[in-house]
């Protein structure tokens, strides 16, 4: 049964990878200028040989109807083959994935703080509805929807490294050269990125824990003569877990986003940092394939999320 | 939150006759704010600052781009409540230029996503089937996408004019229009008083237009005002990040941008206008969320009960 559903979700992603794929494809045709010469990464005016231009054209297919380009375009990247970067002469791929470490860091980093805040916030601004600690919590979230992330981290380091000197203001520090340097690299940026997540994760944690709390299964478990600690932080909160993660799962896409600000803000040398530089040095090879690599990531996650609620809760199978 | 300044001014006496009408409306708006303070804030933000922006840098003594080099790098000052640049320009003036550029990109863009958005839900909810099939696959698969970088790539292949940050931040936000109007549409479509209307010979365009479309202004108009709230945060992200408007635009992002190399000796150069920047958002956000709560109903019954 669960094989059937994962293959059925597959299927369904098939029209959405479509689309993705497509959009990419002719967001990537509408390069003012001739894509010949942005292929080979001509400065305006340079000299191309007649040889040269042709051969780039024929080989990048130009003179073959779009929706064939397409497919073509789409066999590559389903083999793995992004293209070759333009600046770095070597696969884009290549270039994508040496700085994935990072970002992966900063990531998973930013997401479990974020859970750490959200979860118990969201849980105790529900039990105690309408206090000062509720409006506390309020006003996390809408200072955490509302404060421009770049401008947040900007004051961090204004704060923190500027005035304290507590941390490193930018950078990254690979962990095989120090745990602890590693650690410091990272704190600030990955509080920037988790403050911001925390904020909608914990809103739609406590409004879904609100909800649970008045359902028939709380009830009965308080008949049952149960603590109201263990209902509430036992009971309720693992139902009201199913809503994190789909949640955390939506903002997948959004994730992306505000690394690629938070790595540009801090110097921080991950995907995020590339795409900007690949489009200052008009890499579109590479600007090309972090969107993509991106989109996809949030996919994935999604599908996974998909999946993992599949399994814990046996009733999505059958709908 | 529920400070002394969220209180609305008091309400004009009645005049006699058809003011009655709005007499009753103000009074009813009045305790709708101290229910939920959250309004009256969110809806005084955004006046002041569509003022600001309407009347323009005309309202301080200094020029926007003209240095002075007698007063550079200075802090806040009463000669300059926000300080000033490297070249002694006043922070305070291109921060208040800056509000008109932020609210004009963020309208224009709101607007090409309502424009396109809702006419597609409308028609492929009315045309159904195939049509209706492939507007949500492609619609499902924009929204796959993470918006900010979206607009980042958009931006940097096409170039950074007016119209084409409109677009650019725009685009990931067709799909929710596109959604919110064709379930609006869907819930309406057999409802009575459409049959009704279509039983009368009212075409099917005047149907959607007339009879369906006020009745599901509600939803479009939260999402609006939260899509303001987003396209003015992409807009100033987009600057940041050197891929947005740039001279003679004033751009926020582009002030905290260029303050970032002055972080350590002029921090006053990023904080104001981050400050106007947040203060703005914040007013569109605190409106969406209080007409979000106004029209679910089962945070309508929380609203009033905590008015009690």
């Amino acid at each position: 049964m669960l094989i059937r559903y994962v293959a059925m979700r597959l299927v369904q992603l098939i029209p959405m990878v479509l689309v993705v794929t497509m959009v990419v494809f002719f967001v990537m045709r509408i390069i003012p200028g001739d894509p010949v010469l942005v292929m080979l990464g001509a400065v305006e005016g340079a000299a191309i040989s007649e040889d040269v231009y042709n051969a780039m054209r024929l080989r990048l297919g130009l003179d073959r109807p779009l929706i064939v380009q397409y497919l073509d375009w789409l066999w590559d990247m389903v083999r793995g083959d992004l293209g070759a970067s333009i600046t770095y002469r070597v696969p884009a791929l290549d270039v994508i994935l040496h700085r994935l470490v990072p970002t992966a860091y900063l990531m998973v980093g930013g997401v479990v703080m974020a859970v750490a805040i959200a979860v118990p916030g969201g849980v105790l601004a529900a039990i105690h509805n309408n206090t000062k600690w509720d409006h506390f919590a309020t006003g996390f979230v809408i200072l955490g929807i509302t404060v421009p992330t770049f401008w947040l981290a900007l004051v961090a380091i204004l704060v923190f490294a500027v005035y304290l000197g507590w941390l490193p203001a930018i950078g990254y520090a690979p962990p095989r050269e120090g745990v602890v340097e590693f650690l410091q690299h990272l704190f600030l940026p990955v509080t920037v990125v988790a403050l911001n997540v925390a904020a909608t994760v914990l809103r739609f944690q406590r409004q879904d824990f609100l909800e649970q709390m008045n359902l028939d299964y709380v009830r009965t478990a308080r008949a049952k003569g149960l603590s109201e600690r263990l209902v509430l932080w036992k009971h309720v909160l693992r139902n009201s877990l199913m809503t994190t993660v789909t949640v955390v799962g939506l903002q997948m896409a959004y994730l992306s986003g505000l690394v690629t600000v938070v790595e540009n803000v801090f110097n921080y040398p991950g995907i995020g940092f590339l795409l900007l530089n690949s489009i200052h040095t008009r890499d579109f090879v590479v600007v090309q394939g972090v969107v993509l690599f991106m989109v996809f990531l949030a996919i994935a996650v999604n599908l996974v999320v998909d999946v993992l609620y599949a399994v814990l809760d046996p009733r999505i199978r059958y709908r | 939150m529920e400070s002394q300044a969220a209180y609305p001014p008091p309400c004009p006496p009645p005049a006699p006759g058809p003011g009655l009408r709005s007499w009753r409306a103000c009074r009813r708006a009045a305790r709708a704010a101290r229910d939920d303070p959250r309004t009256a804030v969110g809806v005084a933000l955004l006046f002041l600052y569509i003022l600001i922006a309407l009347v323009g840098p005309g309202l301080s003594p200094y020029d926007t781009t003209s240095p002075d080099l007698k007063v550079r790098m200075q802090g806040p000052s009463w000669e300059h409540p926000f300080g000033t640049d490297r070249i002694g320009r006043d922070i305070a003036t291109r921060v208040i230029a800056g509000s008109s550029v932020s609210l004009h990109v963020a309208t224009g863009a709101v607007m090409v996503a309502l424009l396109l958005g809702a006419p597609l839900g409308a028609f492929s909810s009315y045309a159904g089937g195939t049509f209706d099939a492939l507007v949500q696959r492609v619609m499902e698969g924009i929204m796959a996408f993470p918006s900010l970088v979206l607009a980042l790539a958009l931006v940097a292949l096409a170039g950074a004019s007016v119209p084409m940050l409109w677009f650019a931040i725009a685009f990931s936000s067709v799909p929710r229009y596109a959604r919110i109007v064709r379930s609006g549409v869907l819930a309406h479509k057999e409802r009575e008083y459409v049959e009704a209307a279509r039983a009368m010979g009212q075409r099917p365009m005047g149907v959607l237009m007339k009879q369906i479309l006020p009745n599901i202004m509600a939803p479009v108009a939260v999402q609006i005002t939260l899509d303001f709230a987003r396209a003015i945060g992409v807009e100033a992200a987009l600057s940041y990040l050197g891929l947005g408007l740039s001279v003679p635009y004033i751009s926020w992002g582009v002030m905290v941008r260029e303050a970032q190399d002055f972080l350590e000796v002029a921090p006053w150069l990023a904080v104001f206008p981050g400050l106007a920047l947040a203060g703005v958002i914040l007013g569109f956000t605190l409106v969406g969320d209080s007409l979000r709560d106004r029209m679910d109903p089962r945070t309508r019954l929380a609203l009033s009960r905590r008015g009690q």
